[in-house]
Order: structure tokens, then sequence, then C-alpha cells
């Protein structure tokens, strides 16, 4: 389906990352969003509370985090489709709606423009200590999907996909931005709106008495509903069976919670989107995200320069973490992969998983508060191509 | 050989449906549960199943179509109560009920949107919604029942219950003076605020009646028994002698200012009951509408325009292009 024409800003704009985000929510179809004030985030939440009015939609600022990450789930079961926005200490609260929202099946989106952490940490500097807790943030087993812009103009685009997937996996979609891209403007160009591909929302078409919330469907996906179109449904986050209903037993638990982490693992390669660079020579492989993988944009070139043959694995989905790309890089002749990030050591982990001993792996850990320095990479990589 | 009592074989059995004119009547109040789900997990002496006979027979007053009917509820005994009614029921986090109703509500304003939960959930863990979502004024229905304490999870000491009461985390009594919820809920700016008890099931119904249909945010607080948790440890006996004690002590004060209605569940005194606040000011939505057409004029399109049919959408969404 299209985008609804309404909402699309179609032309070329010079804005930052944060509303470039805030319009491709809009494009998805986006209609209803609540957040708290934080930086680096509150520019999402401020393009949202100026523009929905235009267009049919609604903000409300909610009393704190816990609030705004419920309450977007509340407006999806009425039917919306629904955004937060927040930074690591709001993202740390809404943890358990994040569970909540993988545990009851409810398709919608947070936003975390990363700051560097922990607790209050770097509120106005740029982090990417938050990948394991995008993973990992609420309690217990489920799947996730995360993915991580380097550009505006990437910020817009997968605000739209985020969505887009939200709706196919009934699931909780993190977009992470980072301080850097949230803030820096650039030339966002926003297409027309049938050139943009929304996915909307599967309600079931099946009479009340015969449809069952949680029965799974296509790719272990069960079919939406909302309140008011007289199924007369229950929803919890106790585990339950296909009719919505609670029970508490062991089979239950191995049936529910398997599918819901089984329906994001099995859907890796679907969702797994990056971008290559020289891969085809490489014996060195750069993988990064976000705003340091422009940082190794320039390293790659400088070291290529100094004769490595060296390559750039850009991933813009990073869970599912896609194993299948890292086994591909190492198909060729690669013996070392190099991995920096605004963190000291996460994403890095799951390269070395899924490696396994095949290749060198060297993590360029840094704490956040600014991006790497090009040369710090250059030099790894050289090292790592000796 | 048999005996009187009337199981429900005894009741529907076929000796007795097989004569004409001669079934049992259905209950009201059966429509509106999720009978497959019973029986339900309060104890004997629980008020909670009393103040869901109310509500329901409140909803059948009022004739709100039950397709259009939502319940929020949190975590608790009385969390329980969305999960046992068969209306669009939700069954969320602890103390989170208000705010995700706020969404619900929001999102499709058709929505009779009502918040069912316990004095913990809603006050101590969400008490922070609470006064928020009656600051703003959002149109919902809140329906708490205060029991004194925390009893799904055995028997703390809650923001309501009294002063040197025995709880399990209390051994010595509590320290702390409690809430007087319908004092908070009109300070926050509830447009309407009652109290009653189990005991005044024809006022409660009455009153819920009165919240459903209320445009702005209600309030109507349920004293309940729990004998289990609250009234063994305090001597207070069991569910039939609590609600005694709801009848001796009960004072009806119709209007009268929240700030005189504390009571001490626990010493001997008065327990002022009533309808106590009921007054009108713009619901939230209300207010964003007019707010936002006198700011934007005609380029100002709101939300929550009168729902298209739910199936013709359905319909549409299974379209060529989904």
């Amino acid at each position: 389906m299209q985008a609804d024409r309404i909402g699309v800003l179609t032309g070329v704009h010079f804005i930052d990352g944060d509303f470039a985000a805030a319009e491709g929510a809009i494009a998805a179809g986006c209609r209803f969003a609540a957040g708290y004030p934080i930086t680096p985030s509150t520019e999402v939440v401020e393009r949202l509370a100026s523009r929905f009015p235009f267009v049919g939609g609604l903000f409300i600022q909610m009393e704190d985090e816990i609030a705004s990450s419920i309450a977007i789930q509340g407006a999806v079961w009425a039917g919306a489709k629904a955004i937060t926005v927040s930074s690591g200490p709001g993202i740390s609260l809404m943890a358990e709606h994040i569970g909540y929202a993988a545990m009851t099946e409810t398709p919608c989106v947070f936003v975390n423009v990363q700051r560097g952490g922990p607790s209050t940490g770097l509120p106005t500097l740029p982090g990417q200590a938050d990948v394991m807790q995008a993973r990992w943030g609420s309690h217990g087993d489920y799947g996730i999907i995360a993915l991580c812009p380097n550009s505006p103009q990437e910020a817009f685009d997968l605000a739209v996909t985020a969505f887009n997937l939200a709706e196919r996996y009934r699931t909780p979609v993190m977009l992470l931005l980072d301080e850097c891209i949230g803030h820096m403007l650039e030339k966002v160009v926003i297409p027309p709106a049938d050139e943009i591909e929304v996915v909307p929302r599967k309600l079931t078409e099946k009479k009340p008495g015969e449809y069952l919330p949680y029965l799974p469907g296509e790719n272990m996906v069960p079919e939406m509903v909302k309140a008011g179109m007289g199924h007369r449904f229950h929803i919890t986050g106790l585990t339950h069976d296909e009719r919505g209903y609670p029970v508490m037993t062991a089979a239950a638990q191995e049936k529910l919670v398997r599918r819901l982490v089984d329906k994001i693992r099995l859907a890796s390669r679907d969702v797994a989107l990056y971008e290559g660079r020289w891969l085809d020579d490489a014996e060195v492989v750069v993988v990064s995200y976000g705003i340091t993988s422009r940082v190794v944009h320039r390293a790659v070139e400088v070291a290529r320069e100094h004769g490595a043959k060296v390559g750039q694995l850009r991933l813009k989905t990073i869970w599912p973490f896609p194993e299948h790309l890292i086994d591909q890089v190492l198909g060729g002749r690669v013996r070392s992969i190099v991995v920096p990030e605004l963190n000291l050591g996460q994403l890095v982990l799951e390269v070395e998983r899924v490696v396994r001993g095949r290749a060198k792996v060297v993590p360029i850990g840094h704490a956040g508060g600014t991006v790497h320095e090009v040369g710090v990479i250059v030099e790894a990589i050289l090292e790592a191509g000796k | 050989m048999t005996t009187p009592v009337a199981t429900r074989e005894h009741a529907e059995g076929p000796a007795r449906a097989e004569v004409p004119g001669c079934e049992p009547p259905e209950n009201p109040v059966t429509k509106f549960l999720r009978t497959d789900r019973l029986p339900h997990i309060w104890c004997a002496g629980c008020g909670i199943g009393t103040s869901v006979n109310c509500f329901a027979r409140a909803v059948d007053a009022c004739k709100i179509p039950l397709d259009r009917i939502s319940v929020v509820s949190g975590i608790g005994c009385t969390g329980r109560v969305a999960g046992y009614l068969r209306l669009d029921s939700f069954h969320t986090t602890h103390g989170r009920a208000i705010p995700f109703a706020t969404g619900l509500k929001l999102a499709n304003p058709e929505l009779k949107v009502v918040v069912y939960s316990g004095d913990g959930d809603l006050t101590a863990i969400g008490g922070n919604h609470l006064i928020h979502a009656g600051r703003r004024n959002v149109d919902l229905t809140v329906i708490c029942v205060n029991n004194f304490t925390y009893g799904m999870t055995g028997g703390q000491v809650a923001p309501t219950t009294p002063l040197q009461a025995v709880a399990t985390t209390t051994p010595y009594g509590n320290l702390e003076e409690p809430f007087n919820l319908c004092h908070l809920a009109d300070s926050a700016g509830a447009v309407y605020v009652a109290r009653w008890t189990t005991y005044h099931v024809r006022q409660l119904q009455k009153s819920i009646t009165k919240a459903l249909q209320k445009k702005g945010f209600s309030f109507v607080e349920v004293l309940s028994p729990c004998p289990t948790l609250y009234g063994r440890r305090n001597r207070v006996g069991d569910g039939l002698a609590m609600e005694r004690m709801f009848k001796e002590r009960c004072v009806v004060k119709n209007g009268a200012a929240t700030h005189d209605t504390a009571f001490d569940a626990l010493a001997p005194g008065q327990i002022p009951v009533g309808d106590f606040v009921d007054r009108d000011r713009p619901a939230f939505l209300q207010r964003y509408n007019q707010t936002m057409r006198a700011q934007l004029g005609d380029d100002f399109m709101p939300y929550g325009e009168p729902e298209i049919d739910a199936r013709a959408e359905a319909d549409l969404f299974a379209g060529p292009e989904g």
C-alpha cells in the first residue's frame, strides 16, 4: 500500500535527524505519539506536536516515560499507528513496556536517540552504548527488531521501515539514532507518497467468536484487531493461550515464548538491511553502524590509500543480529574484522559469537562523548591487515 | 437421598428446562462475564465480585453498546476484573492502566473507556498517572476498589492501609497515614468523585452509572473487604463482619467537601460515603479540538473523527493494495 498523501512532505528539506525521523513516522501513517522531554531526542516529539494537527494526528506529552510507553500501546489497540521517543534514561524507564509490547504483540515504534551513559551520563553528547539495552532491555525472553540510521535521510527512511516491520511482525521496533545523527542537519529528500511503501495493519476479517487474537498466522504472526470491532477480545501481559486468556503452565510458556523469539529469529534475513563497500577483495572488514560508520567511511578510504585491502560492512539492522552477513563476509579471504563502536564492546560480542574464531576480531571501544578519530581506526585497520 | 442444595446442574438440569416457561431467568450480569473463565480467583468474602456486579448493572442502565466499551486493568486482585468481563479488555502492567486507557481513549474517542483496578495499583505505583489524568481531564471512568492492602502479593502495606494496621511488611503496625483517595482525585481535578462500599450496592451502581455518563475524568472509590489478608490480621473479622462494619459506620454525605471525607478504617467513627463531586470542565479532547481550531483554522485536521465502520475499514485494508 502507498503512503497517505496527507502526511507526506514531499520535497527537498534541510532538517536534522530528529525531524527526519518524525517525518518518516508521519509518512508511515503514524498518527499518535506520546512522549516526555529528554535531550537529545526532544526535537522528534516537538516536530510531531507541531505537525500532527495538520495531518489528523495527536501528540500528548505524558507525565513520564513509563506513561508514554504504555499510552502508545493503548492507542495501537484503538487502531492507531503509534510512536514514543526518548534517550537512554527514558528508555530505561520504558523497558517494562517494551516487554509488554513484545508479549502482547503490539506493533509500535520506540525511538532512542542515544547519548553517553550510564545514568544521566552525557545528555548532549553521542553514545552507542544502548545497543544491548535495545536487544535485552526488558526482562524475559523475546525478540526485537532494531534499526540504526547514519544520516537524517536514513532516519526518515528507516522510520518508515520501522513502522512497516512493526506491522509485519506484530512487534515493537527500536529506531536507534545517536546524538550526532539526531542533531545533524543535512539534505533530506522526501519522495512522493506513491513511492513510499507502507504496510497497513492486518486487521482480522473473521467474525466475532471465530477470531483468536493469538492464533499464529503467516510467519507465526497472529492477525490484529482493535477495540470496538465487536470481538470482545482480551489482552494480557501474563502468559496466555491463543484466546489471550492467562494460562500459568510451563507448556503454555514454552509455546508462547518460543514463538515470540522464533518469529523474529526466523525473520532475520528478511529484515537485514546493510550496505557493503569494497568487500570483494577485502582481507580486513570494518563492521559498524550509526554515526561511527561515517567515520569508518573515511578511515577505510585512507587505509586503502595506504594499500590496505579493507572493506566496510555497515549494518542498518542490528537486531536480530544479521549472522548470515558475517558468514558471507567470512566466505572471502577475510582475516580480520574490526568493530569500532561508541561503547566499550557491545555489538562486537555478537560479531565474535558468529565468527567463532574463523578470523581475528578487533574491537575499538570508545566511551562516547564524541566520535572516533579517523586515525585510530586507520591504525587498527593497518595493524589488522599485517 | 437428594439434598436441596441448588447446584448449577440442579438449576439448569434438563428436568426443569423441559417444562415450557419454567426456565430460570438469565442473570442480567451473565452476559458481561467470560463464563468460560470461571471459577474466578477471588476469595470467599472478597468484595471485588460485588463491585463487578454493580458495574455490569450500571453499564446496562447506561445502555452503552457492549461492543463500544473497553475495560483496562492494572495488576493485582482487582486487576483481574478485565479478564472476567466479556468486553474488549486489557490487563496491562502494574500501575499503568490509566496511561494505557488514555492512549486507547484518545486514539478512538468513540469508545467508552473504563479503568478498573485496585488501590495499590492506582494510587501507589500508579499515583502519578492518577493525578495527571485528573488534571488533564481525560474522558475516563476510574473504578478503584480499595481493600486497604495488596491482596495478590499476600497483604503488604498500601497507601490506603490505616495507621497502625498490621500488614506483612508492617508487622508492628503501619507508620504512614493513608491517602484520602476522594480528596486526592478531587484535588487533581476529577469532574465526578464518589465513594461507596460493597455493602451499598444500589448506591454504588447508581454512582457508576453517573460516572459512566459524565464527560471527563470520573473517579469512584469502592471500599471492599479483604477478609483473607487485611481483615484476619487486623481482627476485623470475615467478609460479612466487614460488610456489617460498613453498614454501621458509613454515613451518606452527598456533596461533602472531600477534605472532610477522611476516615480511619480501624478506629471507631464515621466513614463518609456519597457523591462528593459533580462539576463540569472541558475534557482533554474537547479543549484540544477547540484550541487547534482557533489556532489553525481550516488547516486543522481533528483526531477522532467519528470512526468509520470498523468492518468496512478492515475490508479497505484487505483491498488490492494491501
